[in-house]
């Protein structure tokens, strides 16, 4: 019999509703695996102990018969969403040790549908970065390597320790978070399937906010049905944020089951073939295409001429937020304080210390930008751009139904590439930072390895609220696909 | 738009960011390396476009304006750390203070 951490979020359901195998004995042999593969450094903390808690409740439950969506079944969580009793660190040494009196809504909700927590995974700090390098606690290491070639791999970012937990086959699940590719562009690095929710349908109460106008949480799995899962179980209206949408939750499984795409649209945005992107990559964007026509869906070239903007307007707003976002940090109420002579050296000190590099450098770029003279200038000039990239999509979606595009320009690079030039990291979101500025929702699927043997994935951008149809699709892409790979060893 | 020491000391200075002096240079021209990327938005004709601040187009909720939540005082103060000051040493959700250096002479 296949190991029990072998099976998908949907297989691991039927099992224990057979009796087959309890919650604990789920738990146990995701642990095993956490121990296994630790020198992926994919978690920040692990919590074995509450997971054979949560997995001994689960169990009393379900002989209640009270089994919940996600009964019994374990997850990672990125460590940006607060965990009440178990440290939250956001990557970051400025929040070293913070133990948060309360629990993000997005995961209490995964704990009344029933699932079990095995940990907090690694993190670019505050997810500002893709590829998990600007991690206080290290970077990870990607599952998969180059073929023939020893080197290690980034697994992307910024959730890319709940990227590499699935694909390293330690947890079915993970929960990320997406301000401008964060979810999809780890999991096009690391083979599994990462889906960005619309802006609004997951609530962001309780997840350490980077740029409040942009920051979405959403799930991580190895199938699309999977993620389908995790996601009806994150979402739904949270009076506690102000931007959660008050719309009823969708059967996101019955969407995902439904690979029925005949007389679908499927835009193909012309300006997504852009110098730069791998010539691999542009092949395999050809190959879904086809793949989706053979499906029975119908492709239709669609223009978003604002598309090479979004990237420079993104790194306008996303710093204009975190600079405000991040004042909270001071050493004051919670988190590290380096003291000084006085209040203000003790700030500066506090954050100097406290905060890395790559998040020094954001929060400059915002307080730049902010800075008096320059508002217009920059952030408004960013906030207009915005409008049209929104307006872009909005007219492309008059002619079809959703958008396929590649996920990322590259497959997986290797650890301390990309790391001289912060502008050349920043590149890595060109095709996923479009639909973050509109809020759209977008899913990555593998759909194929490079001639490396790493895996690729593909894109679904759709309508606001339409995660259905991008469930669905994805759902015939991965069924044409048959991405079946896994990483040698995991 | 190219920056210099002096600017960026300014902006950490405002960011309340220590940047130690030899750090100055280099992120002088990191920053203005980022900045000049970011110029070519000047392309980009957007007289008349209404900025978009937020894709959310559903209007601000509102809510009845009173208490609730309160009486977790040592749950607020539990991660502070210079350690809290408690009004009350025996209820401690009774409220208390955080601590941070001396401000007035």
């Amino acid at each position: 019999m296949a190991s029990l951490a072998d099976l998908t979020i949907a297989e691991l359901s039927k099992t224990m509703a057979k009796k087959d195998a309890s919650a604990v004995e789920v738990a146990e042999a995701h642990l095993k695996k956490l121990d296994r593969h630790r020198a992926l450094n994919a978690f920040i903390t692990e919590t074995p102990d509450k997971a054979r808690e949560m997995a001994k409740a689960s169990d009393a439950r379900r002989a209640r018969g009270e089994a919940g969506l996600l009964e019994g079944v374990p997850v990672a969580i990125k460590d940006l969403f607060c965990t009440e009793g178990v440290q939250t660190t956001a990557g970051s040494h400025i929040l070293e040790g913070f133990v948060p009196p309360y629990e993000s809504t997005v995961t209490t909700n995964l704990w009344k549908a029933g699932a079990v927590m095995v940990g907090k995974t690694n993190l670019d700090e505050f997810a500002m970065g893709s590829s998990n390098m600007t991690s206080h606690f290290g970077g990870v290491e990607n599952p998969w390597k180059r073929r023939g070639d020893n080197r290690k791999l980034v697994p992307g970012g910024s959730s890319g320790g709940s990227a590499a937990a699935v694909a390293a086959y330690m947890v079915p699940g993970s929960t990320g978070t997406d301000t401008g590719g964060s979810i999809r562009q780890p999991a096009s690095f690391c083979g599994i399937v990462g889906l960005k929710p619309t802006y609004g349908r997951c609530s962001r109460w309780g997840v350490v906010a980077f740029s409040s106008s942009l920051d979405q949480p959403g799930p991580f799995a190895r199938t699309v049905e999977d993620a389908a899962l995790l996601l009806q179980a994150m979402s739904g209206h949270d009076p506690k944020d102000s931007t959660s949408a008050p719309l009823a939750v969708p059967d996101f499984a019955v969407a995902a089951s439904n690979p029925n795409v005949k007389g679908l649209k499927v835009g193909i945005p012309k300006e997504y073939r852009v110098e730069g992107t791998s010539a691999e990559i542009m092949a395999l964007w050809d190959k879904g295409v086809e793949m989706m026509k053979a499906a029975g869906a119908e492709p239709v070239e669609v223009s978003l001429p604002h598309t090479k903007y979004a990237l420079p307007a993104y790194y306008i707003v996303a710093p204009a937020e975190c600079s405000s976002n991040l004042a909270r940090y001071d050493g004051v109420r919670y988190g590290l304080r380096v003291p000084g002579k006085d209040l203000i050296e003790m700030y500066q000190n506090t954050r100097g210390a406290g905060f890395g590099k790559e998040v020094r450098r954001r929060v400059m770029i915002g307080t730049y930008v902010l800075s008096a003279g320059y508002y217009d200038a920059y952030y408004k000039k960013a906030q207009q751009i915005r409008q049209l990239i929104a307006r872009d999509f909005k007219q492309a979606f008059e002619k079809c139904d959703v958008l396929l595009t590649p996920t990322a320009p590259t497959a997986a690079f290797a650890a301390g590439d990309k790391m001289d030039d912060p502008v050349t990291m920043y590149l890595n979101d060109m095709f996923t930072i479009p639909a973050s500025m509109a809020g759209l929702p977008g899913i990555s699927v593998p759909v194929g390895l490079d001639k490396d043997g790493l895996p690729l994935g593909l894109q679904f951008i759709g309508r606001s609220f339409d995660e259905e149809t991008v469930l669905r699709a994805a759902a015939a892409l991965e069924k044409a696909a048959a991405f079946t790979a896994r990483p040698a060893g995991y | 738009m190219s920056l210099d020491k002096d600017t960026v000391a300014r902006i950490a200075r405002l960011a309340r960011l220590k940047v130690p002096e030899e750090e100055l240079a280099p992120l002088a021209a990191e920053l203005s390396g980022i900045l000049a990327w970011i110029e070519q938005l000047n392309e980009v004709d957007t007289k008349d476009v209404e900025p978009l601040a937020s894709v959310s187009d559903v209007t601000l909720p509102q809510r009845a304006d009173k208490v609730t939540d309160g009486g977790i005082a040592e749950k607020v103060l539990a991660n502070a750390p210079g350690g809290a000051v408690y009004i009350d040493s025996t209820d401690k959700n009774a409220g208390g203070f955080f601590t941070v250096p001396k401000v007035v002479e």
